[in-house]
C-alpha cells in the first residue's frame, strides 16, 4: 500500500555562491493514512521550509515529496495547509462563513453545499452560530478554530499544520488541541503538524519525527506508545509521557550533529546561535516574499 | 441627546461664521461682498422658478449645473476605473513598477491645469476636452494609492490563497482588490476634490456652458451676488460629493474593525 505522503531524499537550498544556505537535507519519511505525525525542531532549523515543500508553496531544490503516489509540484487540491499565523491568513473582508466557503469556490462546489459544507465544518470546531460574524469579533482561539475549519470543509487527504497553536495562550492551546485530535478521529484525517514545542508533538502524536538543527534532517522517529484516548492532565502525568518527553528533549538538546559539538556550551554560543537562528530567518522570508505572487 | 450634542458640536463654529458674515456685510457698503441673504436671494432667482415640468428649477440648471457635474463625474469615473485596473495589474507585477515608475512620478508632477492649452487643441473647447483634463488630473491619486494597496497584500494571505488552488478570478477579486480597497478610497477621496478644481478651471476658459463659464459671466458682468451664489454652490457640490462618497466607502468597508470602533471619526468627515 502506497503511504499517504512520502518525502523522499528532500533538500532545500535558500540563494548560491558563499551566502548558499541549506535549510533541509537528506530529508526520507514517510506518512501513513489516518496518521498524524508530529515534527518537532528546534526553532530556526527549517521546519517551515520543509513544510512549504510538502506544500508545494516552494520547490525543493532536490528529492521529491509525493501524496498519495502523485509527485508535487504545486499544491494538490486534496492537501490543506493551516498556518500559525490565523490573524492573517483569514480574510478580515470575509465573513466567518465566507472565510470557510472561500477555498471551495474554485472546486465547483454548488452555492448551497458550500453553505451546508461550512456550517457542518464550523460545527466540527463548535463554532456554529458565529458563521455571520468577522473575524476580528472573535478571539484569537476562536479565528485558529475558522482556520481549521475552512482546512476540514475543503475534506482534504492531508492536514498540514505549521504551529498552529503557537499563537494561542496555554489554556487556548490546551482545548485546540483536544479539539484536533477529536477531529482527527471523527473523521479519520491524515494529519503532518509541525511544531517547536516538545509536550504538544508528544500529546498529539502517534508518531513523533525529530528534526535537527539546520540544515535539519530527521534524528529519529519515535512511535508514541499511548492510549488513543488523551486527556491534558492524566495523559500528561502518564510514565510513558514523561519519557518520550524527556526522549525528544534529549534527541533535541544533545543531537550527535554532523560537526562534533562540545556537550557543554560556553553561553556565548547561545547568542550567537540566537543570532544565526535571525539570519536564517531572515533569508526564509525574503524567500517567502520572492516566490509570492 | 448625545445625538444632538454631536450635531451642535458640529455645526455651531458654521453656524456662527455664517452670522458674523452676515454681520459684517451688513455693516461694509462693499459691492464686493453682498451679504449672505442677498446671496442666497440670488442663488434663488438664478435656479428656481422654472416651469413644473422641470421640477421648478431654472433653464441655467440643465444649461450650466448638470453638464458641469455629468463631466465632472465622466472624468473621475473613468480616472477610477482606469486607476484601479492598471494599479493593481502594476502593484501585483514583478518589476511594473520599476518600468514605469520615473514616467508616473513625472507625469504627475506636471499640474494638470498647465495642460489645459494642450488639450483645448487636441480636443476642442467642449466637453471632451474637460472630460479629459478631469480625468487626467484625477487618475495619479488612484492609480498610486492602488499600486500601494494591492502590494499591501501580506505573505500570509498570498501562501493561504496559494495553497487552496484558487483561481486568477478569484485571487484578484477576493483577496488583492478587496486588500486594496482602502487605500483605493483614499485615493478616490482626494481625486474627486481636484476634480471638482479642474471642472471649474477648465470651464473658467472658452467655455459655452457650464458653473465655471457661469462664474466668469456673472463677474464680468459686476453680478457680484450671482457669482458669490456660484462660488457657494460650489462649496456645497464638493461636500455633498465628497459625503455621498464616505457613505459608499463606510458601506464597502463596513468590515474593517477600526470604522465600527471609532465612528466619530466617520462622522467628523461626513
Amino acid at each position: 500500500m502506497t503511504p499517504m505522503l512520502e518525502v523522499a531524499d528532500l533538500r532545500h537550498t535558500y540563494g548560491s555562491g558563499p551566502t548558499a544556505h541549506t535549510a533541509v537535507q537528506n530529508l526520507k519519511f514517510e506518512v501513513a493514512a489516518g496518521e498524524l505525525a508530529c515534527i518537532v525542531g528546534p526553532s530556526g532549523c527549517g521546519k517551515s521550509t520543509l513544510l512549504r515543500c510538502i506544500a508545494g508553496l516552494i520547490k525543493p531544490s532536490e528529492g521529491t515529496v509525493s501524496l498519495h503516489g502523485d509527485k508535487i509540484d504545486r499544491t494538490p487540491e486534496d492537501l490543506a495547509v493551516v498556518f500559525q499565523d490565523y490573524s492573517r491568513s483569514l480574510f478580515p473582508w470575509l465573513s466567518v462563513r465566507g472565510n470557510v466557503e472561500f477555498p471551495l469556490r474554485s472546486r465547483g462546489v454548488a452555492r448551497a453545499e458550500r453553505r451546508k459544507r461550512a456550517e457542518e465544518a464550523l460545527e466540527w470546531v463548535g463554532l456554529s452560530g458565529a458563521g455571520a460574524k468577522y473575524p476580528w469579533q472573535l478571539s484569537g482561539g476562536m479565528q485558529q478554530r475558522v482556520s481549521i475549519a475552512r482546512a476540514l470543509a475543503c475534506q482534504p487527504s492531508l492536514l498540514l499544520m505549521d504551529e498552529p497553536f503557537a499563537s494561542v495562550d496555554a489554556q487556548t492551546r490546551f482545548e485546540l488541541e483536544d479539539l484536533l485530535l477529536r477531529v482527527r478521529h471523527e473523521h479519520e484525517s491524515t494529519v503532518l503538524l509541525v511544531t517547536h514545542d516538545i509536550d504538544e508533538s508528544v500529546y498529539l502524536g502517534d508518531r513523533v519525527l525529530v528534526l535537527s538543527k539546520s540544515p535539519a534532517s530527521i534524528v529519529a522517529d519515535l512511535t508514541v506508545d499511548l492510549p488513543a484516548q488523551r486527556d491534558q492532565i492524566t495523559t500528561r502525568e502518564s510514565k510513558n509521557f514523561v519519557a518520550l518527553r524527556s526522549e525528544v528533549a534529549r534527541l533535541l538538546h544533545n543531537q550527535p550533529a554532523a560537526e562534533p559539538e562540545p556537550v557543554v556550551r560556553p553561553a556565548s554560543s547561545a547568542a550567537e546561535d540566537e543570532a544565526a537562528a535571525q539570519r536564517f530567518l531572515e533569508a526564509e522570508r525574503e524567500q517567502t516574499r520572492q516566490t509570492s505572487r | 441627546m448625545t445625538h444632538l450634542r454631536g450635531f451642535a458640536q458640529r455645526w455651531v463654529v458654521f453656524v456662527g461664521v455664517l452670522v458674523v458674515w452676515q454681520l459684517l456685510t451688513m455693516a461694509s457698503a462693499s459691492k464686493f461682498f453682498p451679504t449672505p441673504v442677498s446671496i442666497v436671494e440670488s442663488a434663488g432667482k438664478l435656479w428656481l422658478g422654472g416651469p413644473a415640468s422641470q421640477f421648478w428649477l431654472h433653464d441655467n440648471v440643465f444649461v450650466h449645473i448638470l453638464p458641469s457635474i455629468g463631466r465632472l463625474l465622466t472624468g473621475w469615473l473613468g480616472a477610477a476605473v482606469v486607476g484601479i485596473a492598471l494599479g493593481i495589474a502594476l502593484g501585483r507585477s514583478k518589476h511594473g513598477v520599476d518600468y514605469f515608475g520615473p514616467l508616473f512620478a513625472f507625469l504627475r508632477s506636471i499640474p494638470p491645469v498647465l495642460l489645459l492649452p494642450f488639450f483645448m487643441v487636441i480636443f476642442g473647447i467642449e466637453s471632451p476636452q474637460k472630460i479629459a483634463l478631469i480625468a487626467f488630473g484625477a487618475l495619479w491619486p488612484i492609480l498610486l494609492n492602488s499600486v500601494d494597496g494591492a502590494r499591501s497584500v501580506d505573505a500570509v494571505k498570498t501562501d493561504t490563497a496559494r495553497s487552496f488552488r484558487i483561481p486568477r478570478g478569484q485571487w484578484i477579486f477576493m483577496v488583492v482588490l478587496p486588500a486594496a480597497l482602502p487605500k483605493i478610497f483614499a485615493g478616490l477621496r482626494v481625486s474627486l476634490s481636484l476634480s471638482l478644481v479642474l471642472m471649474v478651471i477648465s470651464e473658467l476658459v472658452g467655455a459655452a456652458t457650464g458653473m465655471g463659464t457661469q462664474l466668469v459671466d456673472a463677474q464680468r458682468q459686476y453680478e457680484y451676488t450671482d457669482m458669490w451664489a456660484i462660488i457657494l454652490l460650489l462649496g456645497v457640490l464638493g461636500y455633498a460629493l465628497n459625503s455621498l462618497l464616505l457613505v459608499l466607502e463606510r458601506r464597502v468597508l463596513s468590515w474593517q474593525p477600526t470604522r465600527n470602533a471609532q465612528p466619530s471619526t466617520v462622522k467628523a468627515g461626513g
